[in-house]
């Protein structure tokens, strides 16, 4: 009970150091949006310079990425406007008569307003979704920017999924509170890049970065790693180490990961913020062109930094010592044993590896955009990954992460963009029922 | 007081939260998880899957279907019933961590599905539908207008929520009733065999799957009708509404109450609300008093975040709860549907 209360306590007060820093931003509320609008290829492209407005609170302009916030004083119900003079020519609302949208804004959290806009005229548009019914969207060239996206995405995935994946090898433990490993890295290599250390221990602040200051986004990323990696070996061992000792079922730990989850998520809330935020280095980046596809120079690098650490981990896990007994503990935990392994400290290792992998996942993800709860929108993505490729295999996190990536993406050849999240449900569920071990999994009776 | 705490609006709180619609919302919902995880073992992570089911049943029927509320009713139930089937049929033979994560990721998909601006129509897409209950309240029998409360003791409420609560804590008591009577007779001696070891109640001749398939069946039936009673009350129905962590407070009601006995999701509902409500409460008139710089200060809590609170608070009592007394109040631990894997 002490040690349970401690480690709750040790890990809020250092998310609540967060305060100090951020005691200026990220209050209040505000309605909140991206304007984007649908080309000729298909892509969905930033419209900037349009007026949005409120009565009585105030109006913004969208910005290079579209994006627009108006602050408002209180909660309440709010009538958001776009002002139809400003949208660009070519640029019109899809429905003329929903120019102006009520909102319901609640204390402490930003209200999304949606506004369609459409390319072109109403009638130009009806026709572009009749000829898109028939197909229309399978040209070579997309298929190669989704098979792109789709990579990127899966290989981003599987940061997280070979963590997850090894946690239930080694422990038998699905850890929900995974998708907060995700995000703990997202924000702790924020805070780096933005105030360094000090973000957490605020007296450090008139030293010089990395305690002092904010630092460059890679070497942000790497503290984020090392942040990520201590996180992790704190949850076990602060929590999950004497769970197993004293015998707490495994539903019962799995429950527990679901309470973790939600406390870290809202401590998450509570201290970030409900905005969305960018890191301070390379947020505004023109995609370049290479061949058919189109790509931003951060996206890439990040692609092939994360290629280069797969290649890494699958190195440590074949060749080195502690890389073999993790694969030996995960396949059989009790033979590993017999053999001489010291499955506490391999246990040990996998959090430590799967926390900081994560959270170099959480910054890749992050060079999208930051958010209290990105975590939680693709812990089922990861799950999806982790149960096709074989729970409990890390290889099969990787390459269940890298179909999911595709699937989903690729499969917003034949369906609405809005639901490619649901494909990756039903995949899940789909893999339960009739391949519960996955692909790399081993048969073994899951009824 | 020290700190100059109105503690009338606490107590107020509580007691009125502690009975109120919410709390009675959430008994239904454990009602109907105490029939799948408490009597049948089942780990229905989805349970708020069957809360929308129901309630975009009476929805859809009012404003779309243009069949009418009572109709909607109906149309609500029978959701639920599909949703079990086709949850059940394919799902129930999983293990139980298994059929957790399934549970979860198809009540997700419900949400992204009604979600979809392809369904604006049907189910009103991101912004859901509102404004179907009117024939609900043209029945309230509590007449004094909205902002005039009834006020007795510590308990205050306006004459639309007393309706929905007359209403509602009776539909409890006869779902009380129901689970009860169930759980008493054969059919619920083998559901609890199930639980305990479904290998030899199979042996015994007795079809686990359709039996468990059934238990999903009314759990979720029940589950719905709280939803329904949730949107009659709000007047609306919104996809986001529905997301897991709903579903685990309704856990968290269930555990507290102490799973496989008749009244802990009532008890259960009644403590979690009047404590998350209380301590909200607390915490507001914290703000509003000296404190408040403070609690700005070295806890960055102020009115705008106050609300998020109660989550974390949340998540903390269900670890506790579910490490050091997964029994809860008035359960025992030989009754536990907890697997020794």
């Amino acid at each position: 009970m002490a040690k349970l209360a401690v480690a709750v306590a040790t890990i809020s007060l250092v998310v609540l150091g967060f305060s100090s820093a951020l005691s200026a931003q990220g209050e209040g509320q505000a309605v909140i949006g991206q304007l984007r609008v649908e080309d000729d290829t298909g892509e969905r492209v930033p419209v900037e310079g349009v007026t949005v407005s409120i009565d009585g609170q105030g109006e913004a302009v969208t910005d290079a990425d579209g994006q627009w916030s108006i602050p408002v004083d209180a909660a309440g119900t709010y009538i958001v406007t776009v002002e139809i003079e400003t949208l660009p020519d070519g640029v019109s609302l899809r429905d003329a008569d929903r120019a102006s949208l009520e909102v319901l804004v609640e204390a402490g959290q930003d209200k999304r307003a949606l506004f369609a806009l459409i390319s072109g005229t109403v009638e130009d548009a009806a026709a572009a979704v009749a000829e898109s019914a028939e197909g229309q969207g399978i040209s070579g060239r997309r298929v190669a920017q989704l098979s792109v996206e789709g990579l990127k995405q899966g290989l981003y995935l599987a940061m997280a999924a070979i963590g997850l994946s090894l946690i239930f090898g080694t422990t038998g433990l699905v850890n929900f509170a995974h998708a907060e490993l995700v995000t703990w890295g997202q924000l702790s290599t924020f805070f780096f890049n933005y105030y360094g250390l000090a973000g957490f221990i605020g007296f450090l602040a008139p030293l010089p970065p990395p305690f002092g200051d904010g630092v460059n986004l890679i070497f942000a990323a790497v503290l984020g790693m090392i942040s990520g990696g201590l996180m992790g070996y704190a949850l076990d061992r602060g929590l999950f180490r004497s769970m197993r000792r004293s015998g707490v079922s495994l539903i019962a730990q799995m429950v527990i990961t679901i309470g973790l989850s939600i406390l870290l998520r809202y401590l998450f809330l509570y201290n970030f913020g409900g905005n969305p935020r960018f890191f301070r280095n390379y947020s505004a980046q023109t995609a370049m062109s290479i061949g058919p596809i189109e790509i931003t120079p951060k996206d890439l690098i990040a692609t092939g930094i994360s290629i280069v650490v797969l290649l890494l981990v699958g190195g440590l896990l074949q060749l080195t010592r502690i890389g073999k007994a993790m694969r030996a503990v995960a396949d059989n935990r009790d033979l590993a044993e017999s053999s001489g392994i010291d499955v506490q400290r391999v246990i040990s290792v996998v959090w430590i590896a799967g926390g900081a992998l994560a959270a170099l996942g959480g910054v890749f993800f992050g060079l999208d955009q930051i958010k209290w709860d990105f975590g939680f929108r693709i812990l089922l993505l990861i799950f999806a990954s982790v149960t096709l490729g074989g729970l409990g295999t890390a290889y099969g996190a990787l390459v269940g992460a890298i179909v999911v990536g595709l699937v989903i993406n690729l499969s917003t050849l034949f369906i609405d963009a809005e639901l490619k999240n649901m494909v990756a449900l039903l995949v899940l569920v789909l893999i339960l029922l009739f391949r519960p071990q996955g692909i790399l999994g081993q048969t073994e009776r899951v009824g | 007081m020290i700190f100059a705490i109105d503690w009338d609006i606490i107590f107020t709180q509580v007691f009125s939260q502690a009975f109120g619609t919410q709390a009675m919302v959430f008994a239904l919902a454990a009602i109907g998880l105490n029939i799948h995880y408490g009597y049948t073992g089942l780990l229905n992570f989805g349970q708020v899957g069957f809360m929308a089911a129901g309630a975009y049943g009476v929805g859809m029927s009012v404003l779309w279907l243009d069949i009418g509320f009572w109709a909607g009713i109906g149309v609500g139930i029978l959701f639920c019933l599909g949703l079990a089937l086709l949850l059940g049929i394919p799902t129930l033979r999983l293990r139980a961590d298994y059929l957790g994560i399934t549970t979860i990721a198809a009540s997700e998909t419900i949400r992204l599905f009604v979600r979809w601006r392809g369904n604006r129509e049907r189910t009103g897409g991101a912004e859901g539908l509102n404004d179907f209950a009117d024939t609900f309240f043209d029945l309230n029998v509590f007449t004094r207008p909205g902002n005039v409360p009834y006020r007795f003791l510590v308990f205050e409420y306006r004459a639309d929520d007393l309706w929905v609560m007359l209403v509602g804590w009776t539909v409890v008591g006869l779902c009380l009733l129901l689970t009860w009577q169930l759980m008493r007779s054969p059919w619920g001696r083998v559901l609890k065999a199930i639980r305990e070891d479904e290998d030899a109640a199979r042996a015994l001749g007795k079809n686990a799957y359709s039996y468990k398939l059934q238990a999903l069946a009314i759990g979720g039936v029940i589950g719905g009708l709280g939803g329904m009673l949730q949107a009659i009350d709000k007047q609306s129905v919104q996809p986001d509404t529905y997301n897991p962590v709903i579903t685990f407070m309704i856990w968290t009601v269930l555990i507290i109450g102490g799973a496989a006995r008749v009244w802990s999701p009532v008890i259960g509902a009644m403590i979690f609300w009047g404590l998350i409500s209380g301590l909200e409460a607390l915490m507001r008139e914290l703000i509003d008093s000296s404190l408040d710089d403070f609690l700005a200060r070295f806890l960055n809590l102020d009115v705008g975040n106050v609300s998020q609170v109660r989550f974390m608070v949340f998540g903390l009592v269900l670890m506790l709860l579910m490490r050091y007394r997964p029994q809860g109040i008035f359960g025992s631990r030989e009754e536990m549907a907890l697997d020794d894997r």
